[in-house]
């Protein structure tokens, strides 16, 4: 064992000083690493951020939300056969609203596209919200300014409007909204309240920040048919009542459309489990298909150590030769080519790992990301394995050299 | 007794269709405490014959015993072994790390013997002040002179207490005064009771040697003691 460790030193002796020996080929060697480490940790990175701005944004919408549905958001069932279920109306949310017992607040929501205008500045298609005042205590929304409609400007389809931060920023600048005047598709609202940032880039239209809200009964009056359907957003009092809460919403929507003992249910009760189980089936892709991308360039940069340990063991043939001639055994040589191509690997590995966090304070900007401490020991073994991989081959070159042959040359 | 024992030696070479008889049926048995050259012009055979007492190479067919074992069937990494343990090489172009000092290449046969490093360093220092560079320790053989590169090389021979020291035209690549200095340290080496094998094709190298082995054509043409220790010089 002692033997193994003096060798092992020795080694790492070797490598060392063979690599300050040639300063900028090792340089430039490493660069392909840290290029491969870099962006493989980028992406690591990345991924973390993605997730995290996923969960942001969920528990941003509520968590333990439920969205009664003439359509279910995430299913392999046939559209043709839910285009046919009757619509849900607002009606139908009113005899709902008064026998569900379970939730802690419940609203009707509808979703439409207008252009908001203020002075010089609009917006072309902004998501609006037609809802009810109950709605606000289905979200976690804070107020920068003002507060949500009430109960009478609701009821009232009154000409009253929440903006999202982004939304308000777009139309106001730096002015204060509240009690200013803007038109949607023309027709004017005032502004009653302003949400905070709520920080999610993840949802994109669907961010509460590029949003406005308004009186769902305004939107009937301006903008929609009576008879449109309706989302019933449902939160439950904690997540472990969701599921009795989802179980008496389906009953009760059974009775309120009338349903037979032995009909199916024509509606749907989404939850955003649902949601969470569709982005992982895209965003699993993305991923996967990011890091083999990166792999990519790691590998482009292991081929480069490769490349250069075969130079290197070509170059120090006379000195294989003589250690061999003095009992460097096969191990000894073959253990000796593979520290350097290891050292070299490693240090491009934490020198890309450097970078990577200098980066992502960058990213950090754009994501709520960091780079994490898996994605740091991930990214030192991956680049202690591909020196080892990459000098591989090389280090077999040089221990299986007959010692008389490397002797005699020059 | 015999520390090397050849019996019917033959090296075959395959150079493209054609077999070249490097050696051919060569027995040969060297005691301990000899002091032996091995000459023959170039061609002769007395690379192989180094190559193969050194356990660099295998014979084709034959057998070689050194110290009792038979080493003609050894694998790579055993044969390491023996050429740590037995064999001290003294080459005419030194073969000394380039980048490591006097001490690093001295201490280099240890290393792979397993020696700690405080025996190492111990054993280093002794086999440098023996050929008389105790004090180039520390520098690398840019930084020495062809006599003192080559003394560093007799030192790392000398560091492990070999069998044999091997000497390939060790004064070859010398003016005749570091040569003869040379010379001078194989033979106070020699009267410390080591074995001697020198390849040369110089005779006034050869005659500092007790038996003298003359190879022709891969055969041993003539194998005789040295009558005459009167050395002539160089060019004389």
């Amino acid at each position: 064992m002692r033997h193994h460790l003096f060798e092992w030193k020795e080694g790492l002796l070797i490598s060392l000083a063979a690599i300050r020996a040639n300063k900028a080929r090792s340089i430039l060697t490493m660069l392909g690493i840290v290029i491969g480490i870099c962006s493989v940790a980028l992406m690591a990175t990345a991924i973390n951020g993605i997730d995290k701005a996923f969960v942001n944004g969920i528990s941003a919408l509520g968590a333990n939300n439920l969205y009664i549905d003439k359509w279910a958001w995430f299913t392999d069932d046939d559209f043709f056969l839910m285009r046919n279920r009757k619509n849900v109306t607002l009606d139908q949310y009113e005899r709902f609203a008064k026998l569900a017992k379970l939730p802690l607040a419940m609203a009707p929501t509808i979703l439409t596209m207008h252009k908001v205008l203020r002075g010089e500045n609009y917006i072309e298609g902004t998501l609006m919200t037609g809802t009810t005042d109950g709605y606000v205590r289905t979200t976690n929304f804070n107020f920068a300014r003002g507060r949500f409609f009430s109960a009478l400007e609701s009821s009232g389809a009154r000409n009253v409007a929440v903006l999202g931060s982004e939304v308000a920023v777009h139309l106001f600048e730096k002015q204060d909204p509240l009690s200013q005047e803007v038109k949607i598709d023309g027709i004017p609202f005032r502004v009653v309240g302003v949400l905070e940032k709520q920080g999610s880039n993840m949802l994109g239209n669907f961010n509460p920040d590029n949003q406005v809200y308004i009186p769902i009964g305004t939107v009937f009056k301006y903008f929609r048919r009576n008879r449109d359907t309706v989302t019933i957003v449902v939160r439950a009092r904690s997540t472990e009542l969701t599921e009795a809460t989802k179980e008496e919403a389906i009953g009760m929507m059974r009775r309120v459309r009338g349903l037979l003992y032995d009909e199916k249910d024509d509606f749907s009760v989404n939850t955003q489990e649902g949601l969470t189980t569709e982005y992982n089936k895209v965003v699993g892709v993305i991923k996967l298909v990011g890091l083999f991308i990166t792999g990519l360039s790691l590998l482009v940069g292991a081929i480069g150590i490769m490349n250069i340990m075969f130079v290197s063991v070509k170059e120090r043939t006379k000195e294989i030769g003589i250690r061999k001639a003095i009992g460097a055994k096969r191990r000894t040589i073959m253990g000796q080519f593979l520290t350097e191509a290891a050292v070299i690997c490693l240090m491009g590995g934490l020198v890309g790992l450097l970078l990577a966090v200098a980066l992502s304070m960058v990213i950090n900007k754009f994501l709520p990301t960091s780079v994490q401490m898996n994605t740091i020991v991930l990214a030192i073994s991956i680049s202690l394995l591909t020196g080892i991989v990459s000098g591989l081959a090389p280090a077999w070159t040089a221990a299986k050299m007959d010692p008389v042959e490397a002797l005699r040359y020059e | 007794m015999n520390i090397i024992n050849l019996e019917n030696i033959s090296r075959v070479y395959q150079v493209g269709s054609e077999e070249v008889h490097a050696l051919d049926d060569v027995s040969l048995k060297i005691d301990r405490n000899e002091y032996v050259a091995i000459m023959g012009p170039s061609g002769s055979g007395k690379s192989t014959l180094m190559n193969l007492l050194g356990c660099l190479d295998t014979p084709t067919s034959g057998k070689y015993e050194l110290k009792g074992t038979d080493v003609s069937d050894m694998s790579d990494n055993e044969l390491a072994e023996v050429r740590n343990r037995e064999i001290g090489f003294v080459f005419q172009t030194f073969n000394l790390l380039p980048r490591a000092t006097s001490f690093h290449n001295v201490e280099l046969p240890l290393i792979y013997a397993g020696v700690s490093a405080a025996e190492r360093r111990e054993k280093a220092e002794q086999a440098l002040a023996s050929v008389g560079l105790k004090e180039r320790m520390l520098h690398k053989p840019n930084e020495l002179s062809g006599g003192q590169r080559q003394r560093v090389a007799v030192a790392r021979a000398l560091v492990v207490g070999p069998s044999i020291i091997l000497a390939d035209e060790p004064t070859g690549n010398l003016d005749s005064k570091t040569g003869e200095d040379i010379m001078a340290l194989f033979h106070e080496i020699y009267s410390k009771g080591n074995t001697i094998i020198l390849v040369t094709h110089e005779e006034y190298i050869a005659n500092h040697a007790k038996r003298v082995i003359r190879l022709l054509d891969g055969r041993i043409e003539s194998d005789k003691p040295v009558a005459n220790r009167t050395i002539p010089n160089r060019g004389s």
